[in-house]
């Protein structure tokens, strides 16, 4: 078992190393001198070099990135122009946000979706098919932001039973204020995720209806709630845990958008900021951790596999 | 080696006639037809109805701002007092277009990618990492970094969607590349002689083709939807020239005064996005049986 997850996460280094790389890429392809953000628009070209020299940016690239990855391997995520604070600071800050929004929506999605698509896999053909691909089919189909504040207009400017934007922080706020902060948000994640899951919960429920086992189950008299729910669903389960990996990688994505509709100061916000402010070492570091978040997801899954269907193995 | 020369020769006919079977299947589908009927309307807007209404997109009027939607102004107008019905006909050429370009180099890159890692298997696992990579950044917030790094305009929203959908494309390209690198008409053309661009050109992409246009319509309509979302965060195609997305962007702030303006707009990019899939399942239906979902 620890064999296994030690194989995965050895195989996940070079991906690893390229994102990294790429953030870096990334970061000089924008255009602007982070000397001149750092120094004002009326410095003195002679100041500009002198920050440019300082922040090593008259080196060739090739060993800006070599230092970058020193910096790296020792944990200096370097500080953000603008802030006025470290990377990890400003990172460590904006977590709570959108892990809190994350964890909220997939505790939304999660048992909505899988239930849908188990009743949807049963009753084929049936309304509730129909309906659970029309959810599947507006979660692919309607920008969610457009929603987000559509949303924002009938449910905290009519009907005011939520705040419209901000955050609460559960330790300071309390519950009651962090849910009532998140839930809209939430909300209007979790229904571009419930489709998708719903619709692939259902595929993988109606591989395993088919097989023999189910019918023998029917055959030796077991409720159909024991025959579904119990035999049914714990073959599905290994799509259904593939899709909650890409559903997270999803969530976490889709909360660039979210949280600028409701001004969560989340990552999201902090990388879209740091974009418009060309605040280079902010984008570098926010980037690093969004790719290095999506690569570590993946490979829970694959370690949620292996406790799920003891069939998988990595050699 | 005959057995595989009259292998090829046959699946040549079979093709042909497998050709008219998807033909009727996709006029048979429903939700094909559904999504034809919604994108031929909204491409038919798009090329014709700025015709039709006459009005200048960018021209402003100071005495009919903020009207609700009438006779006159079917869909309201803005805090300028442009008619938004005018807006989103004139927003839709720039958002299919910006939505066609990013699937057809989307299509371009992934093909050529994804074929060369399939069948050049030497090169395979180099170029599949670095998409595994440029894919462990969010779509979004890769195009929101490279289309900020070109600047905003259309043309580098196409290029910064195009790279945040070539790697998935390629993969897709390179999964059905390698089931067809696999097949006896594959071997019988090398058996006859044949070199690999010929080889691939001739066998590999056409028998590709089928996943690679369903992928390119799900592009298409993702692609619609993030021009929609980078303008909201101010990196889309500017102002004052339409887009769908600009349009909701500049409603936004007027959105509890003036609903209309974001409203229409948002419709037709959710309409388009729905057409657009809708093709896709029912082009993934009949072209490419694997991955059929219902039953």
């Amino acid at each position: 078992m620890s064999r296994a997850i030690a194989i995965r996460l050895m195989q996940s280094i070079p991906v690893l190393l390229l994102v990294a790389v790429l953030s870096f890429i990334l970061m000089h392809l924008l255009p602007g001198d982070p000397a001149v953000v750092i120094a004002g628009a009326d410095a003195s070209p002679a100041a500009v070099e002198r920050i440019r020299r300082e922040l090593g940016l008259d080196q060739p690239i090739w060993q800006q990135l070599l230092s970058w990855f020193f910096n790296l391997a020792q944990g200096k995520f370097g500080s953000s122009l603008v802030l006025n604070q470290t990377v990890l600071s400003a990172v460590g800050e904006r977590l709570p946000v959108t892990l809190s929004l994350a964890a909220l929506s997939l505790a939304i999605t999660l048992p909505i979706g899988v239930t849908l698509g188990i009743l949807a896999a049963y009753f084929r053909g049936r309304w509730i098919d129909a309906g659970v691909m029309a959810i599947a089919l507006v979660g692919v189909s309607v920008p969610s932001f457009w929603i987000a504040i559509v949303s924002v207009i009938l449910f905290s400017v009519t009907l005011g039973w939520v705040p419209s934007a901000g955050y609460a922080a559960l330790l300071t706020a309390g519950p009651g204020a962090w849910f009532a902060s998140l839930i809209q948000p939430a909300m209007v994640l979790s229904l571009f995720q419930i489709g998708f899951l719903a619709r692939m919960t259902r595929s993988a429920m109606l591989d395993v209806l088919d097989q023999d086992f189910i019918r023998t189950a029917r055959a030796k008299g077991l409720s159909e709630w024991r025959t579904v729910g119990k035999h049914g669903f714990r073959n599905a389960l290994v799509a259904v845990v593939t899709v909650s990996g890409i559903i997270l990688s999803l969530l976490i994505g889709g909360s660039v958008v979210v949280e600028q509709v409701f001004a969560l100061p989340g990552i999201g916000r902090l990388v879209v900021q740091g974009i418009l402010a060309r605040d280079y070492p902010l984008i570098q570091g926010t980037m690093l951790l969004f790719g290095f978040a999506f690569v570590l997801i993946n490979v829970g899954v694959d370690i949620v596999y292996t406790l799920v269907d003891p069939r998988v193995r990595y050699d | 080696m005959t057995d595989a020369v009259l292998a090829a020769a046959s699946t040549q006919v079979l093709a042909e006639r497998r050709r008219f079977r998807m033909l009727r299947q996709l006029a048979a589908h429903r939700s094909f037809r559904i999504g034809l009927v919604l994108v031929t309307i909204l491409v038919l807007c798009a090329i014709v109805g700025p015709m039709l209404t006459g009005i200048d997109p960018t021209a402003m009027s100071i005495r009919s701002r903020f009207k609700p939607p009438s006779a006159r102004f079917p869909f309201g107008t803005d805090q300028y007092g442009r008619d938004i019905l005018t807006r989103v006909l004139h927003g839709g050429r720039l958002s299919l277009s910006i939505g066609f370009s990013v699937a057809l180099l989307s299509g371009i890159f992934g093909a050529v990618i994804g074929m060369a890692a399939g069948y050049f298997r030497a090169l395979d696992p180099y170029v599949m990492r670095l998409m595994d990579a440029l894919m462990a950044f969010p779509a979004i917030l890769l195009a929101i970094g490279i289309g900020a790094a070109l600047g905003s305009q259309a043309s580098s929203i196409v290029v910064a969607l195009a790279v945040a959908y070539v790697p998935r494309t390629a993969r897709i390209v390179r999964a059905s590349v390698l089931v067809i690198r696999e097949m006896e008409y594959l071997q019988a053309a090398r058996v006859s002689g044949a070199g690999d661009l010929h080889i691939i050109v001739k066998h590999v992409l056409p028998n590709s083709l089928g996943p690679l246009i369903v992928q390119l319509t799900f592009v298409f309509a993702y692609a619609i939807l993030a021009e929609a979302a980078l303008s909201f965060l101010g990196i889309g195609p500017p102002p004052p020239a339409p887009s769908w997305g600009n349009i909701i962007a500049e409603g936004r702030d007027y959105s509890v005064e003036a609903w209309w303006v974001m409203l229409f707009p948002g419709l037709a990019v959710s309409l388009a996005a729905l057409g657009m899939n809708l093709l896709g399942d029912g082009l993934r239906d009949v072209l490419d049986p694997r991955l059929k979902v219902e039953t």
